[in-house]
């Protein structure tokens, strides 16, 4: 920088450019740029439905002022227990089989056979989305909240053991160090070496996986998989916006709920 | 430490006496509303679909296999639908995050009795109602389609994004800020010059992780109607064409992957 000072005093400051190479910086502006005109110009929007919808949509978010929580109130309360009962019997048994296959997948804990099955089984597990998984369990199982429990405790098996090994495999070896020189056996290894390490963090992300599992089990009913999802689309489809929004806002008040209990547990494991 | 003398010997134990009662009516009242949860899930199953269900499978997998390979001329479409979907509707989403995060941070809000509960209550609803809820919404509004899969993509993706956002606003260093503004700079110059540039990393990253997650949910959106490939998925179930089915999850599958891969790399060049 000091060596050109001559040439850049009296010049006003720019900012130096985040792409140094200007023929790179150029081409890839342009081409974003090319590729935003194509997309826009690619949907189509009638523009005209989109007009007369607007008066619907306005009927909608009035409705969130004046909620119906008392005329479907059977079908509303049913709904939320099953989503309800499905987060909860699917999170405990998600969890529960995570932690063996975390173990498996954490190369510090594991050898390298049990640690490839395991990372085989993330990644399955990832890829594939819950409404997928739910339609092809709906078609192999038929309807109703199994369907949605087996759905959830799949993918938390992903999450959450790719968290967990991750936070294995960063631990402090000396702990574990002493606990094995103090002559114990691999479970005891675990049990006092290991898992006292990885405790705060499993607890904060069970319950984040909680907190997710409760909105995933809020859309597995679209696809017949048991829940609160049913109900609600049932509403959309008849335009009762009244009782959608009121669905909505049990929705929303039970996950923020579910946040802010989430945080006050975490603060104090931490 | 807690000890047991059991005849003469001191037993180490890992917990004291009430310590230990107090897990063990945690444990108690864990398994048995987890037993409660299952008694319901099991009342409202048909036992004898579950039995049955290793038949059912092993005749869906041999109707899937092989997938129907000449199908594949007629996804090139519905995958860049899928694709514009996520990319169009992270960038909207992008656009209005900015001044909710802004609203929302602890050290950039206007006012924190007013405006940054309405901010947050933003963030909240947003992020809590799935995109496929807002794409059955927004169908219901603005008619079937791409434009309805972009929106739900854009309105869900506010919340998630702003909400990392705010946070990386509220963690900036304070003395940059400072410097900026001893200089004499305007407002808006303190906020290009001193805050912007903290939490351009940040942004970046919460962008592409954030365009990662909108292409798995816009390969989706189609089975509520809401355009993109997941269309092609619903007309394929309702025809029960498995060969079909098994090509576009197999698509989906690679996209989901070449996606994260892309997003991993962008975020390691960035951070």
């Amino acid at each position: 920088m000091s060596t050109d000072l001559n040439t850049i005093v009296g010049k006003p400051w720019k900012k130096p450019p985040f792409i140094q190479r200007a023929w790179l910086r150029w081409l890839l502006v342009f081409g974003f740029a090319a590729y935003l005109v194509a997309a826009v110009l690619t949907i189509e929007v009638n523009w005209s439905r989109v007009y007369e919808g607007l008066e619907r949509g306005k009927q909608f978010v009035l409705a969130f002022t004046s909620p119906d929580f008392t005329s479907r109130s059977g079908d509303i309360w049913e709904g939320m227990l099953e989503s309800i009962i499905m987060t909860v019997a699917a999170s405990v048994v998600g969890i529960g089989i995570s932690i063996p296959i975390a173990l498996g997948a954490a190369r510090n804990v594991a050898p390298l056979p049990v640690y490839l099955i395991c990372r085989g089984i993330i990644a399955i597990s990832r890829a594939l989305q819950e409404i997928i998984v739910a339609i092809l369990l709906v078609a192999i199982f038929g309807f109703g909240p199994l369907a949605g429990f087996l759905t959830l405790s799949f993918a938390t098996i992903g999450f959450l053991s790719k968290l967990l090994a991750e936070d294995i495999e960063s631990m402090d070896r000396v702990q574990a160090e002493a606990i094995r020189a103090s002559g114990a056996r691999w479970g005891q290894w675990i049990n006092y070496g290991v898992q006292p390490q990885v405790m705060p963090r499993l607890i904060g992300l069970s319950m984040y996986r909680i907190d997710i599992n409760f909105r995933e089990s809020a859309i597995l009913g679209l696809v017949g998989a048991g829940g609160i999802g049913a109900t609600l689309n049932t509403a959309f489809d008849r335009y009762e916006y009244d009782t959608a929004a009121a669905i909505l806002l049990i929705i929303i008040v039970i996950v923020m709920a579910l946040e802010y209990l989430s945080g006050i547990i975490r603060e104090r494991v931490q | 430490m807690p000890v047991q003398d059991v005849q003469g010997q001191k037993i180490w134990q890992r917990r004291a006496g009430r310590e230990s009662l107090f897990h063990w009516v945690l444990w108690l009242i864990g398994i048995a509303v987890f037993a409660y949860c299952w008694q319901q899930i099991s009342n409202a199953t048909t036992w004898f679909f579950v039995w049955d269900a290793p038949n059912i499978a092993g005749d869906i997998w041999r109707r899937a296999t092989p997938p129907k390979w000449e199908y594949i001329t007629q996804l090139g479409k519905p995958i860049w639908d899928t694709l514009n979907i996520a990319t169009l509707g992270t960038i909207i989403a992008l656009l209005l995050a900015v001044p909710v995060a802004f609203l929302a941070a602890r050290n950039t809000t206007p006012s924190a009795l007013f405006v940054r509960p309405i901010a947050l209550l933003i963030i909240v609803s947003t992020r809590s109602i799935n995109s496929l809820i807002w794409a059955l919404l927004l169908i219901a509004i603005i008619g079937p389609g791409v434009f309805a899969g972009v929106v739900a993509i854009a309105i869900r993706s506010i919340g998630f994004c702003a909400k990392l956002l705010y946070e990386a606003i509220e963690e900036i260093d304070h003395t940059q800020v400072e410097a900026i503004t001893a200089t004499g700079a305007s407002r808006w110059q303190v906020m290009a010059y001193g805050i912007v540039p903290q939490i351009l990393p940040a942004f970046a990253g919460i962008a592409v992780f954030r365009w990662d997650i909108n292409i798995r949910e816009s390969t989706v959106l189609g089975l509520v109607g809401a355009g993109g490939i997941g269309l092609q998925l619903s007309a394929s179930l309702n025809v029960l064409a498995w060969p079909q089915v098994s090509l576009i999850l197999l698509v989906i599958l690679l996209a989901v992957v070449i996606s994260e891969w892309v997003s991993a790399k962008v975020r390691g060049a960035i951070i």
